[in-house]
C-alpha cells in the first residue's frame, strides 16, 4: 500500500486550499470528500464575500488570518483564472451613537492591519448609494471588501491541485483513523489508506474525525444562516456590500453583491443540532426581508428568486488550527465558521508551517504549476468575445440554459472536469440558476450529464445518490 | 448588418400567428427566430385534447393545433425560420441580436414583434420555506419529462395549485400509474377550467384542498413528505388545522408569468401591444397570460397586422 505524506480530510475551500498550497512541494498527497462532488458541504451555501476583517477581535486568529487572506487572495484568483472584484463595503449608521461605534470599530480594525478604512458622509452615500435608506447619516467604508464565487474558486483549487499532482477521492468517507506510529490507517469507504500526515478540515464534521484518534476539546455546533436571492434584473441595486452594525453573534443582515450578478440578502444566524438541515424557515425569510429593506427599502419580496440555508461550524469563538501531540502528524483546522472563506488561502500557509514546524521536510518542486486556464463563461463575456468564442468553436452558441445563457459546450466541459449531479453542473455553469429554476432545461441538463457519463437518465442525480431526478423510464422497462 | 422588415421573436403560436398575419397583410420579408428545434413551442408537449374549440370549431390536441399554423408559416415561402437561435439583446433602435451555432448575429428590422411566451413560477416565487431535496418539480417541466422524454418524475405526488397545467398533470401522473395524493389550493376555488375540473380531477377522484397551503417541505435527497395548513379567505393560517402527506414528489402549478426580460433590459415598456418604442411590439403570453391557446391566435393575429401596417406607413 501506498504511503501519502499528507492525507486532508473534506474538500471544502479550506481542504482545497491546503491541497493547492502543499502541491508546490515533493510530497504525495491525498484528499478524500464524502461527498458526490467538490464543495458540497459548507463552501457551497454562504455569502461569496471576502472580508476586510473588520469586526474580529485584533487578537483573534480569524481576524489575523481574514486580513492575510483577503490580502492573498487577489494573486491567488489571478493565478486560477477566477473572478474576484473588489466591490468595497459600507457598514452603515442611522445616528449619533452608531457612528462612535463605528469609530470603534474602524480602530479596531486598523490595529488588526485592515488598511484605507474611512468614514463617509451622508453626501457621499447619496451620491454613491443612492437606493440606500435615506435616513442612513455616515458609513464605516472599507475598499477592501470583495466578492468571489465560492464553489468557483473550490473547483478551481482542486483543478490546480490535481494538475500539480494531487489525488482526490469523491464518495469516499473516512470512517475511522488508528494511528500506527509513525502512521495514520485511515478507513474509508473506498478502502485502506495509509499517510504519514492527517490534517482535518471536514467542516461541520471535524468534530467526529478528531474524535476517532481520541481527540475531543472540542464540539462542532451548526450555526445556520438562511439566504435569499434577488432576480439578476436588481444587479444595480448596490455597488458595494452593505451592512448593519453587527450583533454578537453576526454581522447582521447583509445587502450582498454576489459573482454571478443577482444581489442577496442574508444570512440569518441561529445555532441548530442537525447538522444537515438545511432547511429554510418563514421566520427567517421575514427577518432577512424586514432587515434588508432597513437598509434599502425598495428591496419587495417579488425580486426574490431562490433561496437556501448553510451552517456555520462552529467551535467557540475563533478557528482551531492545531497540531495535536496527543497524535504527532494529525493537524485538526476545525471551526472554520465565517471568515473561512477569506482566511482560506492564509490559512493554508499556516498549515504548510504547522507542517515544517512539526518536523515534515519539505522541499519545492521543480516545476510548479501555479496558473490555471480560466474556464469560459458566456454569461460573463461581453457579445463582441462572445462573437469570438463561437467562431472559434461553434457549439458554444448551442445555449442550454436560456436564463443565463450557458451553452452545451459549457455544460459538457463543467461534467469534463468532475460535475456529476444537477447541482454540479449548476454550480460550475450557472445553468439551472436562474429565474425559471431549470424548468426548461433540466432534462437536456440531464441526457447530456447521462451521455456523458455514460450512465442512464434515471441514475442521473440532484446531489447524489438518494436524490434521483425521476423513477422510472416508461421506454425502457427495467423492472 | 442584415436588414429585414420583420423581425418575430419565439416561434410557438403567438409567433407564428403573428408571422402568419404579417404575411396575409403584406409583408414579405420575414425572420422567425426560435430557440427550438422545432415551430410550436410548448404546445408540443401538451398532448392532451381541448384545443381550437374556439378558433377552429373543432377538439384539438396541442401537436394538431400547432401543426396547423407550422404548415402555414412553411406555406409562406417569405418567412425564413431560424432554428437553435436565442435573443440575447433586443435594442431600441429596432436591432435584434441572437446567437445559434457558430454564429452571433444582429439584424436590423423595421419592426419587430416579442412573442417570447411565459414561465412558470417557482415554489421560491410563492415562498415556500422548507428544505430543497430532488423531487420538486414546475407542472411543466414533469409534462416534458412524462410526454416527450417518456419519463416518471415520482410515484406520490402533491399538487400545489389548481391551474390548468397542474389539473392537467394531476390526470396524467394518474395514467402513467402515479399516485396524486392531494391538490392544494390556497384560495377557494379552482383557478382553471370547469372542463379541467369535472375531467382531470372529479373524473379521477383526485383529492381537492382548497383553502389550504403547504407550509413546509420535507426531505434531505429527495422530498418526504408536505406539510399543510388550513387558510381563511385573507390566507390567513388556521391554528391548529397543519397535516403531513407523505409524497416524493412535487408539482408546482401556482401561475405563469411574462418572459419578457428582453424589453425589460433595453429599457423598453409594454403599452397594450405595443411599446414605448414605436415599431416594437408584443403578443401572446409575453404581453398577457391568457387562457387557452385560441385566445393568443387572435390577440397575434391583430399584432401581425398592426405590425405590418406600421411597416407599410413608414
Ligand atoms: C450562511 C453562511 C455565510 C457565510 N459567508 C461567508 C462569507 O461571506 N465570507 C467568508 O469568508 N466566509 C463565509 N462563511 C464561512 C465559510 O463558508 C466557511 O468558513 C467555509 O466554507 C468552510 O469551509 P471548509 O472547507 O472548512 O468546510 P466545508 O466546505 O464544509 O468542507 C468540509 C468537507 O469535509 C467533508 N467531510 C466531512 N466529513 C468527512 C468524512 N468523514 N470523510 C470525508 N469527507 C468528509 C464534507 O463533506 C465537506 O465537503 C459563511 C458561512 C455560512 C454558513
Amino acid at each position: 500500500m501506498k504511503t501519502y505524506d499528507v492525507a486532508i480530510i473534506g474538500a471544502g475551500v479550506t481542504g482545497t486550499s491546503i491541497a493547492r498550497e502543499l502541491a508546490r512541494y515533493k510530497l504525495d498527497i491525498a484528499l478524500f470528500e464524502k461527498e458526490e462532488e467538490l464543495a458540497f458541504g459548507v463552501s457551497k451555501s454562504n455569502s461569496g464575500i471576502i472580508h476586510p476583517g473588520i469586526q474580529n477581535s485584533p487578537d483573534s486568529l480569524k481576524g489575523r488570518l481574514c486580513v492575510q487572506g483577503n490580502f492573498l487572495i487577489r494573486d491567488l484568483s489571478k493565478e486560477l483564472n477566477i473572478d474576484f472584484k473588489e466591490v468595497g463595503e459600507l457598514i452603515v449608521a442611522f445616528n449619533e451613537e452608531e457612528i462612535r461605534e463605528l469609530l470603534r470599530l474602524k480602530k479596531e480594525a486598523e490595529v488588526l492591519g485592515v488598511p484605507r478604512l474611512k468614514i463617509v458622509d451622508k453626501t457621499w452615500l447619496r451620491q454613491n448609494e443612492p437606493n440606500l435608506n435615506a435616513e442612513a447619516v455616515a458609513a464605516l467604508y472599507a475598499p477592501t471588501a470583495g466578492i468571489i464565487s465560492p464553489y468557483r474558486l473550490v473547483y478551481g483549487l482542486a483543478e490546480n491541485a490535481v494538475r500539480n499532482g494531487v489525488e482526490i477521492f469523491t464518495e469516499t468517507k473516512i470512517e475511522n483513523i488508528i494511528y500506527s506510529k509513525p502512521n495514520f490507517e485511515i478507513l474509508a469507504s473506498k478502502g485502506l489508506f495509509r499517510s504519514r500526515h492527517v490534517i482535518n478540515s471536514a467542516g461541520l464534521f471535524a468534530d467526529e474525525i478528531s474524535k476517532m484518534l481520541g481527540i475531543d476539546y472540542f464540539k462542532i455546533r451548526p450555526r445556520k444562516g438562511e439566504e435569499f436571492i434577488l432576480d439578476k434584473k436588481k444587479e444595480s441595486l448596490i455597488h458595494h456590500l452593505i451592512l448593519p452594525l453587527p450583533s454578537k453573534t453576526s454581522k447582521g443582515v447583509i445587502i450582498i453583491k454576489t459573482a454571478d450578478g443577482n444581489p442577496m440578502i442574508g444570512p440569518t444566524a441561529e445555532d441548530i443540532e442537525d447538522k444537515e438541515d438545511l432547511s429554510t424557515s418563514d421566520s427567517g425569510f421575514n427577518k432577512v426581508l424586514s432587515s434588508a429593506r432597513r437598509l434599502i427599502p425598495s428591496i419587495n419580496d417579488k425580486d426574490i428568486i431562490a433561496y437556501f440555508a448553510g451552517l456555520r461550524p462552529v467551535a467557540g469563538d475563533d478557528f482551531i488550527i492545531n497540531h495535536e501531540n496527543k497524535a504527532p502528524g494529525f493537524i485538526n483546522v476545525a471551526g472554520i465558521q465565517s471568515p473561512g472563506l477569506t482566511a482560506s488561502p492564509a490559512i493554508a500557509l499556516l498549515v504548510a508551517n504547522i507542517l515544517k514546524d512539526n518536523g515534515l521536510e519539505i522541499k519545492k518542486k521543480f516545476i510548479f504549476h501555479a496558473h490555471r486556464k480560466g474556464t469560459i463563461h458566456l454569461f460573463q463575456s461581453p457579445l463582441l468575445k462572445i462573437e469570438k468564442i463561437i467562431k472559434k468553436d461553434p457549439s458554444y452558441g448551442d445555449i442550454v440554459c436560456r436564463c443565463e445563457m450557458v451553452s452545451a459546450k459549457e455544460i459538457k466541459d463543467a461534467v469534463k472536469k468532475g460535475a456529476k449531479t444537477m447541482d454540479g453542473v449548476k454550480f460550475r455553469t450557472r445553468a439551472q440558476a436562474g429565474r425559471c429554476h431549470g424548468s426548461f432545461c433540466a432534462t437536456r441538463i440531464m441526457k447530456i450529464l447521462a451521455e456523458e457519463r455514460k450512465i442512464l437518465v434515471t441514475s442521473v442525480t440532484k446531489r447524489g445518490k438518494g436524490s434521483e431526478i425521476v423513477k422510472e423510464d416508461r421506454f425502457c422497462f427495467q423492472e | 448588418m442584415v436588414k429585414r422588415d420583420l423581425v418575430i421573436v419565439g416561434g410557438g403560436p403567438a409567433g407564428m400567428a403573428a408571422a402568419v398575419s404579417a404575411h396575409e397583410n403584406g409583408v414579405k420579408d420575414i425572420l422567425l427566430i426560435e430557440r427550438d428545434r422545432y415551430l410550436g413551442g410548448i404546445l408540443n408537449q401538451c398532448i392532451h385534447t381541448g384545443f381550437g374549440i374556439n378558433y377552429f370549431k373543432e377538439i384539438l390536441t396541442g401537436p394538431e393545433y400547432a401543426d396547423r399554423f407550422i404548415k402555414k408559416v412553411r406555406d409562406m415561402l417569405d418567412i425564413e425560420v431560424s432554428f437553435n437561435s436565442i435573443v440575447v439583446k433586443l435594442a431600441s433602435d429596432k436591432t435584434v441580436t441572437f446567437l445559434k451555432p457558430g454564429r452571433l448575429e444582429t439584424v436590423k428590422a423595421k419592426a419587430i414583434i416579442m412573442a417570447t411566451g411565459c414561465r412558470e413560477k417557482t415554489r421560491e416565487m410563492v415562498h415556500i420555506q422548507g428544505s430543497r431535496p430532488a423531487g420538486i418539480f414546475s407542472a411543466g417541466l414533469a409534462q416534458k419529462l412524462i410526454n416527450i422524454e417518456g419519463l416518471l418524475p415520482g410515484k406520490e405526488v402533491v399538487v400545489v395549485g389548481s391551474g390548468d397545467i397542474g389539473l392537467i398533470m394531476a390526470r396524467r401522473f394518474v395514467m402513467e400509474g402515479a399516485r396524486v395524493k392531494a391538490i392544494i389550493e390556497i384560495q377557494k376555488e379552482s383557478r382553471g377550467l370547469l372542463r379541467n375540473m369535472v375531467q382531470c380531477v372529479e373524473d379521477f377522484d383526485i383529492p381537492v384542498y382548497f383553502n389550504h397551503k403547504i407550509s413546509r417541505i420535507f426531505g434531505k435527497s429527495r422530498v418526504e413528505k408536505v406539510s399543510v395548513i388550513r387558510v381563511d379567505d385573507s390566507f390567513n393560517e388556521i391554528p391548529g388545522s397543519l397535516f403531513e402527506i407523505q409524497c416524493d414528489t412535487i408539482l408546482m402549478s401556482v401561475g405563469l408569468i411574462s418572459e419578457n426580460e428582453l424589453i425589460d433590459m433595453a429599457g423598453i415598456r409594454i403599452e397594450e401591444n405595443k411599446t414605448s418604442v414605436p415599431g416594437i411590439f408584443v403578443c401572446g403570453n409575453s404581453f398577457k397570460i391568457y387562457d387557452i391557446v385560441d385566445t393568443v391566435t387572435k390577440d397575434s393575429f391583430l399584432v401581425g397586422k398592426l405590425a405590418a401596417n406600421y411597416i407599410t406607413n413608414q
